[in-house]
């Protein structure tokens, strides 16, 4: 069948062609004089000249803007012009690819029922200045570093053939694997040839298993063991038994219990509805609705797919949200990335550089975000060193939902449903790929494991679903993740027990062996337990939004897990041994004093007998300079509830401390606030005051916005390095107890949480990199009047200035948390509520001079401020400016009455930040720092 | 009676919710209605007196913003659409919707040959092309890429223009809502287009500066490069309105930006009441 090439050129200006020079001569590729990029689709089809044309001017281009043109394939390369080198890419097979799914389908639509198959690509056109010689070598690093990446997408230079999937027989091959009769060394052998990551307890585990059973595993329940059994899906680290040796031994049994979920208990807030259970945290938000709220990193796929990796970062965790049954109202995310101006000669072998990881990973977010039309509407944005091979991305979501109508109770005979998109190869052994160290060869050899999401097809979920659940058409949904059906299916059978077959589900492609299919990570699909008489209703719901439903089997009742493939059952094992078998991992700890002294800290300190510099640089450096070109291209306003948008003030130019959300559909003046706690720097140096100072970065945030500071629950997202290396696992269990310590003092409980480790990459130096121990705090809070919600940004000449919370200028390594915090916070929400404060901004990285500027940025306003110089800039804890109008303070000063506060100073309508008459930096001069940051 | 309003939930519609809750403050009785259920009874359409197209990303915008759903009107709702944009009854697209409705070329819908092609014919559609010479339904007018390469969501300050626009007749206070897309720039290769819809007063909205000055092009008061500073535009007969920015995300005061500042003005909500209110008067 003939495949027909449709070339779109641009008859305008493409403003592509400027982002990609701009990002080329960032990299280093200063010859590069332009980059032209043209579309490119690929149509397999029996097809009249005539029907071609329909093709092109009813479906692949905009008649005003672009022109096309197509020829069979091969077409004839006529040779580039001079200086000049034309190169295309295409997707590899197998790679989601929603455009050529939509344009077979609307091709369809058109009656141009000839067209079989389609793919896309892009062609690239580079102009070299002609002091290049070797251009061919020159174009490898450019698509290398720029245009294309190895995991997804295919190139060369010349001309590209389209890449469909090949058609091959369905295999239904079963192997089996002989573990019964293998000696230790075998065992690991196995488990590092199937990148099962198993330790040999484990797989020694496993192998006693079959000796009971008397039989050999076939490589499904093989692999299925790996899964269930991955950090990624048991967290076994944090359920570990860890020997801590600090001079004396001392145990504890399971972080987790230990730590986190402890701190829940003892708090025991009758608000928190769901703790550490289910897909997701959840809580009590009104007397009709209850709200869910997840954390999670995707990290690993991050790194060597940026785009796809957050693409499904996105998407994974808002489907832990309709996991609980809850329809998804915001998304958060958090990023930390290598320095964007790194020196590309100082980059690792193998790793990306950190300008095209943060462009592929922020443009994976919006993607995702924008088009499934959930709000992104809080974050931040951190970059350090450590993250330059081990980029962190952290996704956030938030669902609602009415009180009692999540179901989580499989019944006898209920059918097995899938819902959503289809199975393919996508992200094989993905649970086992995110619990390993990388390596120089892990963007090659694990291309399988990144895949790119699919918004709209999760839009469907959603619309099907949130109905659903109202009509109380099933009894249970968990959704697909990593280890897919494997995961969801053993999940949800793991105490009943269910027989399913793999035969049923549908595939995007033919060819899947029966443990692709049941590990395939494949996007967009949930899991139901649905009772027969309901699965007509819910096919109709399916039908109304372009879903797929298939039923692949039924809950059993008997307690095992069997997996069949059309005739041959493939999977049988004992619920018990697969959820409850796993050896409890032994591990030693050791605690060592982390970094004593903070060296930037002294010379900070030292160096602000310029304060004006230090300030203007302070604004511009990297983690505190305006992330505005990433957030705006977030939609932060879809579903019309976002109250405090994440940039404010009088230009919408200055960082808000936290977002403030009214979800849509809800009565009363209720809202969710939502703000986060994330500090690298301190982690390195101490990571049990790291954990406190988050907690109360996050809760300080939030209450600075007008969240109760009674109705706040807690996420924790944990990236960490190698816990089988004694002095990480240390950090790791000082964090864990700092979290608990501190979660008990606030009277903020964990709802859920999640940790990613082995976050090190073992460069072809033979070198670790490891990343800073990063805890992120994820906070979600209650405000009971939105009305009362206030922002950062300085609002009238002539208000006080006052400084609220112990401010301690001492020098520590990590700032400790005052112990005046929780009735300072409970103090300020008083008068918030009072409407005794007309803003209020905290005191975090760049400590009071940071949070001044910001102000008057906000409020493009001036600020008198008597304060020593010398403690401009010390960081602290537990601090907070608000501005109060003269008729305001005596009541504000009696709210605070025991309480640590200063009036500093005022509001001035001289747009100059003055400091004790000696310093005085005009407002425009804080805007130009703020927004131009240095490093991009 | 209040008047019906359908709100048709396309493959990816996404401020759907917020549309509706913005015609139930506007004094009408919203239904959503997902595509799908349309098609199986196309002549529900005519119980409804008003129409909307939300916004979201319809098909995830592959091939072009909004160019798919337009695809969809043609198949499936060519006969009901034409009869109800005739029959005068306000229809309004808003960003996804506006999109969908310019490449459909029902706006700006003074193209003789645009109305003819979204026209049923029961002829087959290669004949159907070669009769009306290849030309596509709509090539005068598009809502491109912004000018500046990306998606962007930021809060505009909007002029009401036309005073044959249902939607915008009789409003003079600057209007201020967001925009959140990374296709609306308006753009043309007629100049006769823009004189036409400049003629017929077709321009419905513009983006100004928050003084009511002209953005003249200048960004980001003018957010995506468009022409004119065109933000919406209507048919000729002024009852089916597109824009790109979203007047349903400011109904309420504490979605402006500065309402803890105090400022409150600008509410979206009069441009629902002006369509409501045409649409209970028919």
């Amino acid at each position: 069948m003939p495949t027909y090439k449709f070339l779109i050129h641009t008859k305008n200006n493409d403003p592509r062609r400027a982002g990609y020079l701009r990002d080329a001569h960032a990299l280093g590729f200063h010859h590069l004089q332009s980059i032209i990029v043209q579309d490119l689709y690929f149509i397999e089809g029996q097809l009249l000249q005539e029907e071609l044309q329909k093709l092109s001017l009813k479906l692949l281009t905009d008649p005003v803007t672009q022109s096309a043109t197509w020829m069979e394939l091969p077409t004839p390369l006529s040779p580039p012009k001079p200086d000049t080198v034309i190169l295309e890419v295409a997707l590899r097979p197998g790679v989601t690819d929603p455009v050529a799914e939509q344009i077979v389908r609307a091709a369809h639509e058109l009656n141009l029922h000839g067209v079989h198959r389609a793919a896309t690509g892009q062609r690239f056109i580079l102009q070299f200045d002609s002091s290049v010689s070797v251009r061919e070598s020159v174009t490898e690093s450019v698509v290398k570093s720029l245009l294309a990446n190895n995991v997804i997408q295919h190139w060369i230079i010349g001309e590209i053939t389209p890449s469909f999937p090949e058609e091959i027989e369905s295999s239904g091959t079963v192997e089996t694997i002989p573990i019964r009769s293998l000696t230790t060394d075998e065992l690991l052998a196995l488990s590092k040839e199937r990148r099962a990551a198993l330790d040999l307890p484990e797989m020694q585990a496993v192998q006693n298993y079959f000796l009971k059973e008397q039989r050999d595993p076939t490589d499904v329940e093989f692999e299925t063991i790996a899964q269930t059994w991955s950090e990624h899906c048991v967290h076994k680290t944090f359920k570990a038994r860890v020997t801590i040796d600090n001079g004396q031994q001392t145990v504890v049994d399971s972080l987790i219990k230990t730590y986190l979920k402890s701190a829940t208990d003892e708090i025991n807030a009758p608000w928190v509805i769901s703790a550490f259970v289910d897909n997701a945290g959840i809580i009590d938000f009104d007397d009709e609705f209850e709200i869910s709220f997840k954390a999670e990193t995707h990290n690993h796929p991050s790194a060597v797919e940026p785009f796809g990796g957050a693409n499904t970062g996105v998407g994974g965790v808002i489907r832990d949200v309709i996991g609980v049954s809850a329809k998804p109202i915001a998304n958060t995310d958090v990023l930390c990335f290598g320095p964007q101006n790194l020196d590309p000669s100082l980059l690792p072998e193998g790793v990306l550089h950190p300008r095209r990881i943060q462009s592929g990973v922020v443009a994976g977010v919006q993607d995702y975000g924008n088009k499934i039309g959930i709000p992104t509407v809080n974050g931040a944005i951190l970059y350090d060193e450590g993250y330059t091979a081990n980029p962190l991305v952290f996704c956030g979501c938030v669902g609602i939902a009415p009180k009692g109508k999540h179901r989580k109770n499989p019944q006898v005979s209920d059918r097995v449903v899938v819902l959503g998109g289809r199975t393919g190869r996508d992200g094989l052994r993905g649970a086992t790929f995110s619990s390993m160290t990388m390596d120089a060869q892990t963007g090659e050899v694990s291309g399988a494991s990144v895949q790119i999401g699919d918004p709209i097809t999760e839009k469907g979920l959603i619309d099907v679903i949130v109905r659903a659940r109202d009509l109380g058409l099933y009894n249970d949904i968990t959704d697909c993740g990593a280890g897919g059906l494997s995961s969801a299916v053993g999940e949800m059978a793991s105490t009943i027990g269910c027989d399913v077959d793999l035969a049923h589900v549908h595939l995007k492609y033919p060819g899947l062996a029966p443990w692709e299919i049941w590990l395939s990570e494949a996007q967009e699909r949930m899991v139901l337990a649905v009772s027969p008489k309901n699965i007509p209703a819910l096919q109709t719901l399916c039908d109304t939004f372009d879903t797929e439903l298939t039923d692949i089997g039924e809950i059993t009742g008997k307690g095992r897990l069997v997996v069949r493939h059309a005739e041959s059952v493939v999977v049988n094992m004992d619920n018990d041994f697969l959820h409850e078998g796993i050896p409890q991992r032994q591990l030693k700890a050791v605690i060592s004093n982390q970094l004593p002294v903070a060296s930037d800290m002294v010379n900070r300190q030292s160096s602000i007998v310029n304060v004006r510099e230090t300030l203007l640089a302070l604004l511009s450096s990297p983690n505190i300079a305006s992330k505005a070109h990433v957030i705006r291209i977030y939609d932060h306003e879809v579903q019309g509830g976002t109250v405090v948008k994440p940039l404010t003030g009088v230009e919408a130019d200055a960082p808000s401390d936290a977002a403030v959300i009214k979800p849509i559909g809800t009565k009363g003046l209720k809202g969710i606030v939502l703000s986060n706690g994330i500090n690298p720097e301190y982690g390195k140096r101490d990571a049990y005051q790291m954990a406190w100072s988050v907690m109360d970065e996050a809760i300080r945030n939030a209450v600075a916005v007008g969240a109760d500071p009674e109705r706040i629950a807690v996420l924790d997202n944990f990236c960490w390095g190698d816990p089988l290396r004694p002095e990480t696992l240390g950090t790791l269990v000082e964090a864990c107890r700092g979290c608990h310590d501190a979660s008990v003092f606030f009277g903020t409980p964990f709802i859920s949480g999640k940790d990613s480790l082995n976050n090190e990459y073992l460069g072809v130096d033979g070198q670790r990199h490891a990343i800073p121990p990063t805890l992120l705090i994820s906070a979600i809070g209650i405000i009971h009047d939105v009305n009362t919600a206030i922002t950062m940004d300085l609002k009238e000449t002539d208000n006080f200035i006052y400084l609220v919370g112990d401010f301690s200028t001492e020098q520590k390594s990590v700032p400790s948390v005052p112990t005046s915090a929780p009735q300072v916070y409970r103090a300020l929400h008083k008068a918030i509520t009072s409407r005794l404060i007309r803003s209020a901004h905290d005191l975090s990285e760049g400590g009071l001079a940071v949070a001044a500027a910001e102000m008057c940025i906000g409020g493009r306003l001036g600020m008198e401020l008597n304060i020593e110089p010398s403690s401009l800039v010390t960081e602290v804890n537990g601090c907070l400016l608000v501005e109060v109008t003269p008729a305001n303070v005596s009541a504000f000063e009696a709210v605070f009455a025991n309480l640590p506060f200063t009036n500093i100073g005022k509001v001035t309508q001289h747009p100059f930040l003055d400091i004790r008459l000696s310093v005085s930096i005009s407002v425009t001069d804080l805007v130009h720092a703020f927004n131009n940051p240095t490093h991009l | 009676m209040k008047p019906k309003a359908l709100i048709l939930q396309a493959h990816g519609s996404n401020r759907d919710l917020d549309v509706m809750d913005a015609l139930t403050l506007a004094g009408a009785d919203p239904t959503g209605i997902p595509l799908n259920e349309l098609r199986m009874n196309n002549a529900l359409l005519r119980s409804f007196n008003l129409l909307v197209l939300p916004g979201g990303f319809s098909y995830a915008d592959a091939l072009g913003a909004g160019k798919l759903l337009a695809l969809d009107l043609a198949s499936y709702f060519a006969d009901e659409i034409t009869a109800f944009v005739d029959s005068g009854k306000p229809v309004i697209g808003i960003c996804n919707g506006f999109q969908a409705l310019v490449k459909s070329g029902i706006l700006p819908g003074n193209n003789v040959i645009a109305r003819r092609a979204l026209s049923p014919t029961k002829q087959s559609p290669a004949n159907d092309e070669i009769d009306s010479g290849y030309r596509p339904r709509n090539d005068s007018v598009t809502l491109t890429f912004n000018a500046q390469g990306h998606f962007e969501c930021r809060w505009v300050n909007l002029k009401p223009i036309s005073q044959k626009c249902v939607w915008t007749k009789g409003l003079s206070d600057v209007i201020e809502c967001p925009i959140a897309h990374g296709e609306g720039n308006f753009q043309t290769n007629h100049q006769l287009q823009i004189t036409n819809l400049q003629s017929l007063d077709q321009i419905a909205l513009t983006y100004i500066h928050a003084d009511g000055s002209s953005a003249n092009g200048e960004y980001p008061v003018n957010p995506n490069g468009s022409v004119l500073d065109i933000a919406g535009i209507c048919n000729p007969q002024g009852n089916v309105l597109g824009l790109m920015p979203h007047p349903e995300n400011h109904i309420y005061p504490w979605q402006h930006p500065l309402h803890t500042r105090g400022e409150t003005s600008g509410s979206g909500l009069k441009l629902f009441e002006n369509g409501v209110k045409y649409a209970s008067q028919l």
